[in-house]
């Protein structure tokens, strides 16, 4: 009874600094992992110079994690647009079966081959946000189709097999190195920098939180709802293309059926603990970034402690849960009620 | 009240356009199923349309569950790794704990049905979007899998053994009777609970609208959570007919099962926002699936990335219909 006040000043403003910025777990979550890693493998931190080229572990968890930092930015569009993009996985699939097959069949001017990959890319993903935007399917069936029907034009363009990749320069794209440092990180963090200037320095950023926040506030407001979900849904699809050609360079070899599997759901993940909330209407790249970083350090400090990779989507998923849970309103409400309880 | 009774009494056309989706997924199997026994013989045999029940009854049963979820205007994407976990979790209880089958079996269906519960209580009391709920509880059951054993372990019980060898003569083709008997037996109960009892209205209420069943008075949260549940225990039992099928347990089984899970309601007429539909739809689309693989199959050079793409398309052509349908419905009053 003594000093409710300022214990529930104190409890409200932390609330209240932490609902600011959303990167905040991500980062917290990073720096509790690297201190579980200091205590428990000496070799974490450390980065030898081999051939020319940084080598360590650092440098394997961000080569790995590009695939999904590349997806996470589409994704963080899309879902701020109040939608979801489940087909991106199979996007990836497509993309990679046919760049492998145009490479096996002569063509082997790399632009071409990655102009042809993101032309198609972005074309899934005009189908996506036609069907959004134009014919008003929810999200998540939207995209449902093309994850169903996706991985099966993949079989169709590579004939059903794997399809191995021999053109070095386009492997160089997932393997090589840039400065000592991997290409593939490089590529994604460029990818970050260039689409929040896009976001950020135009209106465009503001018109995608607009077209999720009420999408009906903004129709009236003038603003072309439609064509701001479809622009969304395409730069996501370019963005699996994108992912798909690093992960078939990356393993040099096309596979229709394992190509981005579950990365969709990694990607989702990755928004969600970058604090990009479901619902819609804001979103943070820096955020998306972070959550990316953290899932793959997640599976490789995993790795380390003994779960073998197989078994690492059950943490993973106690992760995701937990991070839900702490976002929700409820636990909120009720930790909300326990502080002020104990402060009285 | 009285103006809907006379409609509903009166206007044939209204009862027609109610069930629409329904009949159109009827007349589509017929169609596809006349085809198929036009184009190869011996499509429509005694032992092809019992083995259309076997083959697909995992599916069937996974789908029964689906829909009960999806009335409510919910999705569950756990099941395809649920139904995997229970095939490794059986067979490892039997094979390297000695337990006997009927014990086995039974903590199976129940575990499924406990993480059901706790996904669907996740959805519900906390509010979370139910696709992402069930997202990390795909990953959580297909991560317990893999835990168990990520090699496959063959089935050597006695009495498992006599299930999983048990056969019929019908019409002079051998068949197995337990799978397709179980999907029977699951699907008449499923159309029984769907559409005859409180509950399944209750389902359809809340996927209706969540805040009017909540004003109605309707149990929500425990008929949500319910829902769930059924559906976690019969992804299991979908598991468990797939051990019976293969008599083998393997931790990969089911991947993109959950698709196609959801493909064959949607197929089956109805709505994925909830609120409509009708399970006897379920069993058509099952059928249709399955008349779709089983063509391919039979057909031989068309390779099998074909069924993933027709029911995409399958797919996207109703969840069109439906789109045209509700809008023509919303016009009119």
């Amino acid at each position: 009874m003594k000093w409710p006040e300022p214990a529930n000043r104190m409890n409200k403003s932390w609330l209240a600094s932490v609902k600011k910025s959303p990167a905040v777990w991500p980062l917290a979550g990073l720096l509790l992992l690297g201190l579980i890693n200091l205590i428990f493998s000496r070799n974490f931190f450390t980065v030898t110079e081999l051939d020319g080229h940084y080598v360590g572990t650092l440098m394997d968890i961000f080569k790995n994690a590009s695939i999904v930092l590349i997806l996470g930015v589409g994704m963080t569009l899309v879902i701020a647009t109040g939608g979801i993009d489940l087909s991106v996985g199979s996007v990836m699939a497509i993309v990679g079966a046919t760049a492998a097959v145009m490479m096996k069949n002569g063509v082997n001017s790399l632009p071409s081959v990655i102009a042809v990959s993101i032309g198609l890319g972005a074309l899934c993903g005009l189908v996506n946000g036609l069907l959004v935007s134009w014919a008003r399917i929810q999200p998540i069936v939207a995209t449902l189709i093309l994850m169903v029907a996706g991985r099966g034009i993949s079989q169709l363009i590579s004939g059903g097999d794997q399809v191995l990749i021999t053109n070095e320069h386009f492997n160089y794209l997932g393997n090589g190195f840039l400065g000592g440092i991997p290409l593939a990180p490089i590529l994604a963090t460029v990818l970050y920098l260039a689409v929040w200037i896009w976001l950020r320095r135009s209106a465009t950023g503001l018109f995608i939180e607009a077209a999720g926040d009420n999408e009906t506030a903004s129709r009236f407001a003038g603003l072309a709802t439609g064509r701001v979900k479809c622009l969304a849904y395409v730069v996501c699809g370019i963005c699996a293309a994108m992912a798909g050609l690093l992960e078939v360079s990356y393993i040099r070899d096309a596979d229709p059926l394992s190509t981005g599997q579950y990365k969709e759901l990694d990607a989702i993940f990755a928004v969600v603990i970058g604090g990009t909330a479901l619902s819609g209407g804001r979103f943070n790249l820096l955020g998306t970034y972070l959550g990316a970083i953290l899932l793959q350090t997640l599976t490789v400090t995993m790795l380390y402690v003994g779960v073998s990779s197989a078994v690492a989507p059950m943490p993973k998923a106690v992760l995701i849960i937990a991070v839900c849970l702490m976002q929700s309103e409820t636990t909120r409400r009720w930790l909300g009620r326990k502080f002020r309880r104990a402060a009285t | 009240m009285a103006r809907a009774q006379v409609q509903e009494g009166c206007d044939m056309n209204s009862f027609i356009r109610q069930r629409l989706p329904l009949l159109v997924t009827a007349g589509i199997f017929l169609l596809l199923f006349g085809a198929a026994s036009l184009r190869y013989a011996y499509f429509c045999s005694v032992g092809n349309v019992f083995n259309l029940f076997s083959s697909n009854a995992p599916l069937g049963v996974m789908a029964v569950g689906m829909t009960l979820v999806i009335f409510a205007g919910g999705i569950d994407l756990s099941v395809g790794a649920v139904a995997g976990f229970t095939n490794i979790f059986v067979t490892a209880l039997m094979e390297t704990h000695g337990w006997h089958p009927v014990p086995a079996m039974l903590a199976a269906l129940a575990l499924g049905a406990v993480l059901g519960a706790a996904m669907g209580a996740i959805i519900h009391v906390f509010k979370q979007p139910a696709f992402l709920v069930t997202l990390a509880g795909m990953f959580f059951a297909r991560g317990a899998a893999y835990w168990i054993s990520t090699a496959s372990i063959k089935t050597t019980h006695p009495f498992f053994q006599q299930l999983t060898d048990l056969t019929a003569k019908v019409a002079g083709a051998t068949v197995h009777p337990l799978p397709a008997g179980i999907l029977v037996v699951v699907l008449a109960m499923g159309i029984m609970l769907a559409q005859y009892t409180r509950f399944g209205r209750n389902l359809l209420a809340i996927g209706g609208s969540e805040p009017s069943a909540l004003l109605m008075g309707l149990p929500v949260g425990a008929t949500k959570i319910t829902a769930y549940a059924l559906c976690g225990g019969l992804a299991a039992l979908a598991g468990l007919i797939n051990t019976f099928n293969t008599g083998s347990g393997n931790s990969i089984y089911g991947i993109g099962m959950e698709l196609d899970a959801i493909a064959v309601v949607v197929i089956g007429g109805t709505l994925l926002t909830g609120g409509r539909g009708h399970m006897f739809g379920t069993f058509c689309g099952i059928l249709i699936i399955g008349t779709i693989q089983a063509a391919i199959a039979f057909d031989g050079s068309l390779s099998s990335s074909w069924t993933r793409i027709i029911t995409g398309l399958l797919l996207l052509v109703f969840i069109l219909l439906q789109r045209l349908l509700l809008r023509a419905t919303l016009k009119k009053t």
